[in-house]
């Protein structure tokens, strides 16, 4: 029996990267298969060379017995290829039934017949077990509900071939199921399934076969997933063993350092009160809108606070802004990386200095290019930043590599005494999280404060000291580190009324009245 | 299934991005110096062509007749590269340019008019800044509003009739020489070296491309993106003020009516040097060139005595086709990995 989808020797360069060096590999009919890989390690490139937005440099890519040459999205939609990409691909004014029809749309004397689509479009949904008004604008639906207009409108393509960028990535647990049962429907229908996925669980509940990436290239392919350890797997994604990702280490405790009190503002409901001790690593937990990165933002002086204090050291830290709450030595990572971490068209150097070179001016005026040269190396070494050189624009890095330049940046300041991480961790691989939860661990045994707030349950628990957790806007509890269960935190997280559910329907940290109904 | 084909020691430590690299950084250089070593070649080329071009006469004449473009592009420059826009200046050129002749003749003190002059025209760009950071109005919207305000008040302080200089000391800054060269000509030379200097050796300057690459991720790494604007647009009135004052001593009055269309011609020489309207990028040699094109194209087509209306048309096609020249570099460059 061949494979309904070939990949041989596909290779593909980008500047100074090689993002796919000689890649082979093949998927079948009827199996899903997932990709595992570190960021940057290649997946991506290969589903958007699949989906027709990048020309592969070498090779080639047979699908159905013959050799395709894509050199648009349209192309290998013809060819039965659909690929349903992390940043879906809408028009969020339209409806749901025009967005699936979208360039197909029904005519009746040369106008649109909203009827007819509106009846297809139904009818397919019902299909798919997807209970969704098609009349509704896809800018009113929750990100899962968008999602599965993308998959309706592949299916509506009669797509043979459908690969999954992290589809998981922004669902709740229940939108999750809902996407499970119908990637299963999908195999079972004998289509050929592709799916990239971080959440290794998840991967071995969906997938037959898997195929794992490193740096560009191809490292193995498991016929039967389910066969293979887990620490087999990361092994081979990561390069090396890894047994406690969190490495965690107790630290000696100091005195309290930084102390938030009465803080409050638009986006809480009632002042917030907490002090951290130099040295702790301080977990803030919650669902995602409880209000945990407004309070950051309100520490920060990012956003105006309408009452309370922040004392740092015993003294008042002005609410002028980020720059006085950086000039006392408190610096936010904040989380949405791409649109407020990095300047993505500068340079790596660029990124790193912009903070910390008002320290070091010549003549209180002009920059210092050797030193921030030297600087940029050393932080690109230390850090294991992978970047061709100090030059590289930061938007070609991959997130975890991008996330450890904007820790440099912080880790740049000469005074710093309170580091903020937001989301670290989101969308980075098993490798990376792992030398971040090392820096987070060096920072605190310098005895500065350490702030993580964390949508990962398993995440918070691993790596903090203490737990707070946040509920619609409030501080709901504390836990200590011993204390500090699954359980026991969500119990603090979840609102009343849902808190019969099960423990693993909020995980992923998303609330769940957000699903599909 | 027949998909097994295990080969961990295909892969070593480091991916094979060193050539790469190489190849990389010869084409940012050609990237970089693309648009100069093109200007190079354009004025060889005219300089053996052209009849009465490559004269000493009629190259100081060139430079003489792109002065006040050059001086307020190296203000512009910033503004573009902090995403933001000023329709406001050719307004502002006229205004200081009235407001400076008057001052001359109820005092006749030239330094009361040159300061008043320029102290109009900081104010105006403190205004604009004020407007566009602190009251967060669309920069297109505000300056186009400071733009016609300006004007108006340019037309009421004069009655609308052009403002006489008689002040021999003012005249002199427009037609005296500094070795050999005339003095705005030496004025645009001195903008260019400490605006480059400004962008490329300051924090100011890098802290203006980090707000226009991304306004948020700049104000959370610390930078006071309000302050910075305003002082953007304060220096950029300044700058244009001066331009201002130098046209009125070259032409012996104020104008309430100069310099219209003036901005068009500025962000034009910009976006032909190469500075993004998508803010983050900018660079002086790149203001320099597009400048000097803009100058030089000018210049030949009143050589050759094209005639006006094709002049328009021709200005045109150049700037198409050098934001084509971009658009295909950057699309050669760019590429997203995961």
């Amino acid at each position: 029996m061949s494979a309904y989808l070939q990949f041989e020797d596909v290779s593909k360069v980008f500047p100074g990267v090689k993002a796919l060096n000689g890649v082979s590999f093949e998927a079948h009919a009827g199996t899903v298969h997932g990709l595992l890989g570190e960021n940057g390690a290649g997946k991506s490139t290969l589903l958007k060379i699949l989906g027709g937005q990048y020309k592969p440099d070498g090779g080639r890519l047979v699908v159905a017995g013959k050799e395709r040459h894509f050199t648009s999205a349209a192309d290998a939609i013809a060819a039965g290829v659909a690929v349903i990409h992390q940043e879906l691909q809408y028009v969020p004014e339209l409806t749901v039934a025009e967005n699936v029809l979208l360039g197909r749309l029904p005519t009746r004397f040369g106008l649109v017949d909203h009827k007819a689509a509106q009846q297809l479009v139904t009818r397919r949904l019902a299909e798919l077990g997807v209970d969704l008004d098609p009349a509704a604008r896809l800018a009113d639906l929750s990100i899962a509900q968008r999602q599965m207009v993308e998959i309706c409108k592949a299916l509506m393509q009669d797509a043979q071939v459908i690969a999954f960028d992290e589809p998981t990535s922004s669902l709740s647990h229940r939108e999750s199921e809902v996407l499970f049962r119908l990637v299963r429907e999908l195999r079972a229908d004998g289509r050929t399934i592709i799916y990239i996925s971080h959440r290794l669980e998840e991967l071995y509940a969906l997938c037959d076969t898997c195929t794992i990436f490193r740096d560009g290239r191809k490292i193995v392919t498991h016929p039967v997933m389910a066969d293979v350890p887990r620490e087999r797997l990361i092994a081979d994604m990561v390069g090396r063993e890894v047994n406690d990702i969190y490495d965690y280490r107790t630290r000696p405790a100091h005195g309290e350092r930084l102390s938030v009190r009465g803080l409050d503002g638009a986006a809480l409901d009632g002042p917030a009160s907490f002090s951290v001790r130099g040295g702790e690593v301080l977990g803030f937990f919650g669902l995602v809108g409880a209000g945990r990165s407004e309070l950051m933002r309100l520490l920060y002086g990012a956003d105006r606070r309408s009452a309370g204090q922040v004392l740092l050291d015993g003294k008042a830290v002005s609410a002028s802004g980020p720059s006085a709450a950086i000039a006392a030595g408190i610096v936010l990572c904040p989380e949405d990386r791409k649109e407020q971490g990095i300047l993505a068209r500068a340079s790596v150097a660029e990124n790193i200095n912009i903070s910390c070179r008002r320290n070091s001016l010549l003549g209180g005026l002009f920059l210092r290019h050797k030193e921030e040269a030297a600087r940029a190396d050393d932080f690109i070494r230390r850090l294991r930043i992978k970047t061709p050189n100090r030059e590289q624009e930061i938007r070609l890095l991959s997130g975890g590599n991008q996330q450890k330049v904007i820790l440099a940046r912080w880790l740049a300041e000469p005074d710093l005494k309170v580091l903020i991480l937001d989301e670290p961790t989101r969308g980075i691989d098993v490798g990376a999280r792992n030398e971040i939860y090392r820096i987070i661990h060096e920072v605190a045994e310098r005895g500065c404060c350490v702030i993580v707030i964390s949508s990962d349950l398993p995440e918070v628990l691993g790596v903090a000291d203490r737990v707070l957790v946040m509920r619609e806007g409030r501080i709901s509890g504390e836990l200590s580190r011993a204390d500090a269960s699954e359980t026991a935190v969500l119990r603090l997280a979840l609102p009343d009324a849902v808190q019969t559910m099960t423990p693993a329907a909020s995980a992923a940290g998303h609330t769940p009245s957000r699903s599909l109904q | 299934m027949n998909s097994l084909s295990s080969n961990p020691s295909a892969a070593p430590e480091a991916p094979a991005s060193v050539p790469a690299a190489t190849v990389q950084r010869k084409h940012a250089w050609l990237a970089d110096y693309s648009m100069p070593l093109l200007y190079i070649a354009l004025f060889t080329v005219l300089a053996l062509t052209v009849e009465n071009f490559f004269s000493a006469g009629n190259v100081v004449g060139l430079m003489l007749s792109v002065a006040q473009i050059g001086m307020v592009a190296c203000t512009m420059m910033l503004c573009l590269a902090s995403r933001d826009f000023d329709l406001s200046v050719g307004s502002t050129i006229a205004f200081s340019g009235v407001l400076g002749a008057m001052l001359l003749e109820r005092t006749g003190s030239v330094t009361v008019a040159v300061i008043g002059g320029l102290a109009a025209g900081a104010l105006i760009g403190a205004g604009n800044g004020v407007l566009i950071a602190y009251l967060r109005i669309n920069a297109l919207i505000a300056t186009l509003a400071t733009m016609l305000m300006v004007r108006g008040l340019a037309f009421i302080a004069s009655q609308g009739q052009a403002v006489g200089i008689a002040n021999d000391a003012f005249i002199s800054f427009g037609d005296a020489r500094v070795f050999g060269l005339p003095l705005p000509v030496i004025v645009v030379a001195v903008c260019f070296l400490v605006f480059g200097v400004l962008l490329n050796h300051t924090v100011f300057g890098r802290n203006t491309l980090a707000v226009g690459g991304n306004p948020e991720a700049a104000r959370l790494a610390g930078v006071k993106v309000e302050k910075l604007r305003v002082w953007i647009f304060l220096l950029q009135g300044l700058v244009t003020a001066m331009a201002g004052l130098i046209l009125a001593s070259r032409i012996t009055s104020g104008q309430p009516n100069a310099a219209q269309g003036f901005e068009l011609d500025v962000i034009s020489a910009c976006v032909l040097g190469g500075v993004s309207l998508q803010g983050g990028k900018a660079r002086i040699i790149g203001v320099l060139v597009g400048v000097l094109i803009m100058g030089t194209v000018e210049n030949v087509m009143n050589l050759m005595n094209v005639d006006a209306f094709y002049q328009y048309l021709v200005r045109g096609l150049i700037l198409l086709a050098a934001v084509l020249l971009d658009q295909l570099k950057t699309r050669g460059a760019g590429g997203h990995r995961d």
